[in-house]
């Protein structure tokens, strides 16, 4: 019997695969941060020049982007199809949004310093105990992966705990959703109620209004994709990449080997809801709002299209399907905008239907098949 | 929740025993000095009042390997999802070695104590390849920071690569387990399992697709692991079983009904007339 070399054990085809997307995924992703820099850089005249709306976008895209991977993560990796993570990041994007009106400071409409607009509208004559602290950025920053982490892990503390699988699962994630778009939706919450948070001024002393600070968050939401996808391409590839994909595809039989699947799923679901929290972050200054809508059942069922669309299982996938499908939306809600959400769905029909695996199972398998494997 | 609290259907105070909640859930590491490995005793079972098992005694010394036959309905499935953790018993107490109540933990610490099952499904990692699900099942510490650290050395590779040649299937290392053929799967599945290296082995048929040569091989398998492990295969093949010439048991009805060598077996007159008439008389 034939013995492979040792080298080759150690490197088994399918790394050397996912080893070699990743290369090309961040080549790829830092060419379009310092493209699409340089492009604004030129001149208006120039025919390369790229306006500033869209760079806007683009950021915009980007954190979906994120958001995406934080789907996959879970879905993709673990088999849990979570239709509840627009709440993640509706909440990463609120704790953001909280943290933009403290910057306001007197500059609102009432010129009060102590309390935002809509508080002096309700009469109210305190700051709630919970909006304490978000004067401080480190603050925020900590409760933009906090919260949603929190949320994450007690409602996976409970549902893993008890077994709950599949499609109930993936039905309480949707009632949450729903449920904290309720909430949000009252005056009495104190997060503005069915406005929302906007109005913002500036972030860490930068005007949000000027075009330098757009393309720096576009910049930072580039960035933040680039360490995130990083991060999860680790943890993927690690032994515990492998027992999250043994939990996928037969959950019994990796119990029975002794793994801690509630544990897994835990760590990993709590993770995905940070990532998608900060997300979250990263959008709410881009668009100038953050209201109770983005926490829509609607909104975490489209992440699960870019996911389908992009590949799921594969990290860049998702990235692919966010990015492509915000795009086409962009231009169909500009060309025909009341035929969008039919083209949506008929796109996750047809990939449904012909390509299974999604654009990126798609591109797996013709540069395997070209690598002659 | 798939765990139902154990009935408490007796009088509370019976002095020959402790409460439920006194019983410890592991007093040491795993202690196999007085030679069994298994201790099932008085267990009962039942699903919306079908009784699946009665007062079921059942033992394993250690080394041993042990056919476990009975018609369909008998209850080994049942038995064997008692000892991993997967169901449990209204009544009746089960302990692995002298010291670790089986009771009390769940399937994941049974697999950590020692106690490796395969299904009657081959059921195999497909979207992972031969090597990995090796890797996956070796034995080591199973939280969550050490298995994101762990790295292959190489003797952690010798032990696969052997493995694999153990159970042939060396030139699909790399392979993804779901292209495997049925028998590879089997094969692959007690190869998981060895490299648990778990102190008793549930095996629910494991000759279940084989053609005759791979079945011989599995026979070959099962009796050198035997000695160093124990063994429990559950099987409906009494060609395999005959071959694998070891002490069988055979339940009826949720209940031990003979136990004793394949020839006792056989000319014992409640299991002929258990067995006339079923379908599974095949012996």
């Amino acid at each position: 019997m034939k013995i492979p070399e040792t080298e080759d054990l150690f490197k088994p085809a399918r790394g050397q695969r996912s080893r070699r997307s990743t290369i090309v995924f961040v080549t790829v992703l830092i060419a379009m941060i310092v493209g699409v820099t340089l492009c604004n850089q030129l001149p208006a005249s120039n025919s390369l020049h790229i306006g500033n709306y869209m760079v806007t976008l683009l950021g915009k895209y980007l954190t979906y982007a994120i958001l995406a991977i934080s789907v996959d993560l879970v879905w993709g990796y673990l088999g849990i199809l979570s239709l509840g993570h627009a709440a993640f990041f509706a909440l990463g994007g609120y704790a953001m949004g909280m943290h933009l009106m403290r910057q306001i400071g007197d500059r609102g409409v009432y010129g009060n310093a102590e309390l935002p607009d809509f508080m002096v509208f309700l009469n109210w004559s305190e700051l709630p105990w919970y909006w304490m602290g978000f004067d401080s950025f480190a603050f925020t920053a900590l409760m933009i992966l906090l919260i949603p982490g929190l949320l994450a892990f007690l409602f996976g503390w409970f549902a893993f705990r008890s077994r709950v699988n599949g499609v109930y699962l993936s039905i309480i994630t949707q009632a949450l959703t729903y449920a904290l778009m309720l909430a949000f939706f009252r005056n009495e919450m104190g997060f503005g109620g069915n406005n929302g948070l906007t109005d913002f001024k500036d972030l860490l002393g930068f005007d949000l209004r000027s075009d330098d600070v757009r393309l720096g968050l576009f910049i930072a939401s580039g960035v933040a994709l680039l360490l995130v996808y990083l991060l999860c391409d680790m943890i993927l590839r690690s032994r515990l990449g492998k027992v999250a994909v043994a939990i996928r595809d037969a959950e019994d039989r990796t119990r029975f080997i002794g793994y801690r699947v509630e544990h897994v799923k835990l760590a990993l679901f709590t993770l995905s809801a940070m990532i998608a929290g900060l997300a979250g972050a990263l959008y709410v200054p881009q668009v100038g709002i953050i209201n109770p809508g983005e926490f829509a059942p609607l909104n975490s069922i489209e992440v699960v299209v870019w996911v389908a669309i992009g590949g799921r299982g594969t990290l860049f996938g998702a990235v692919l399907g966010a990015l492509g499908v915000n795009y086409a939306k962009t231009w169909f809600t500009g060309a025909y905008p009341e035929a969008w959400l039919f083209a949506l769905g008929l796109l996750f029909v047809v990939v449904t239907l012909l390509l299974p695996r999604g654009i990126a199972g798609r591109l797996l398998r013709k540069s395997s098949l070209q690598a002659g494997s | 929740m798939s765990r139902p609290a154990h009935a408490t259907s007796e009088p509370l105070i019976r002095r020959d025993r402790v409460f439920e909640f006194l019983i410890p859930k592991q007093v040491d590491n795993l202690d196999l000095s007085h030679g069994t490995a298994l201790y099932l005793e008085d267990i009962s079972v039942s699903f919306d009042g079908f009784q699946a098992i009665s007062h079921l005694n059942f033992y394993v010394d250690t080394g041993e390997l042990r056919c476990l036959i009975g018609p369909n309905g008998a209850g080994k499935t049942t038995l064997m999802d008692i000892v991993t953790g997967k169901t449990r018993p209204d009544t009746g107490s089960a302990w692995f070695g002298q010291r670790i109540n089986l009771l009390r933990l769940d399937e994941a610490e049974i697999a950590q104590a020692g106690i490796g099952r395969k299904f009657q499904k081959p059921s195999v990692f497909e979207n992972l390849s031969v090597f990995d699900n090796l890797e996956l099942s070796m034995a080591g510490t199973r939280n969550l920071w050490a298995t994101y650290r762990a790295q292959l050395n190489g003797e952690t590779l010798s032990r696969i690569e052997a493995m694999a040649d153990t159970i042939r299937l060396l030139d699909q290392l790399h392979d993804m387990a779901g292209s495997l053929s049925h028998g590879q799967k089997q094969w692959l599945e007690i190869g998981m399992l060895i490299m648990q290296n778990p102190v008793l082995l549930l095996v629910d048929e494991p000759a279940a697709g084989m053609t005759h040569q791979e079945m011989d091989r599995t026979v070959e398998l099962l009796t050198t692991l035997a000695g160093d492990h124990a063994i429990v295969v559950v099987e409906h093949d009494m060609d395999f079983v005959r071959a694998l010439n070891s002490p069988v048991t055979v339940l009826h009805q949720g209940s031990v009904l003979a136990e004793g060598s394949m020839e006792q077996i056989q000319s014992n007159a409640d299991v002929m007339r258990v067995y006339l008439g079923t379908e599974d008389a095949s012996c």
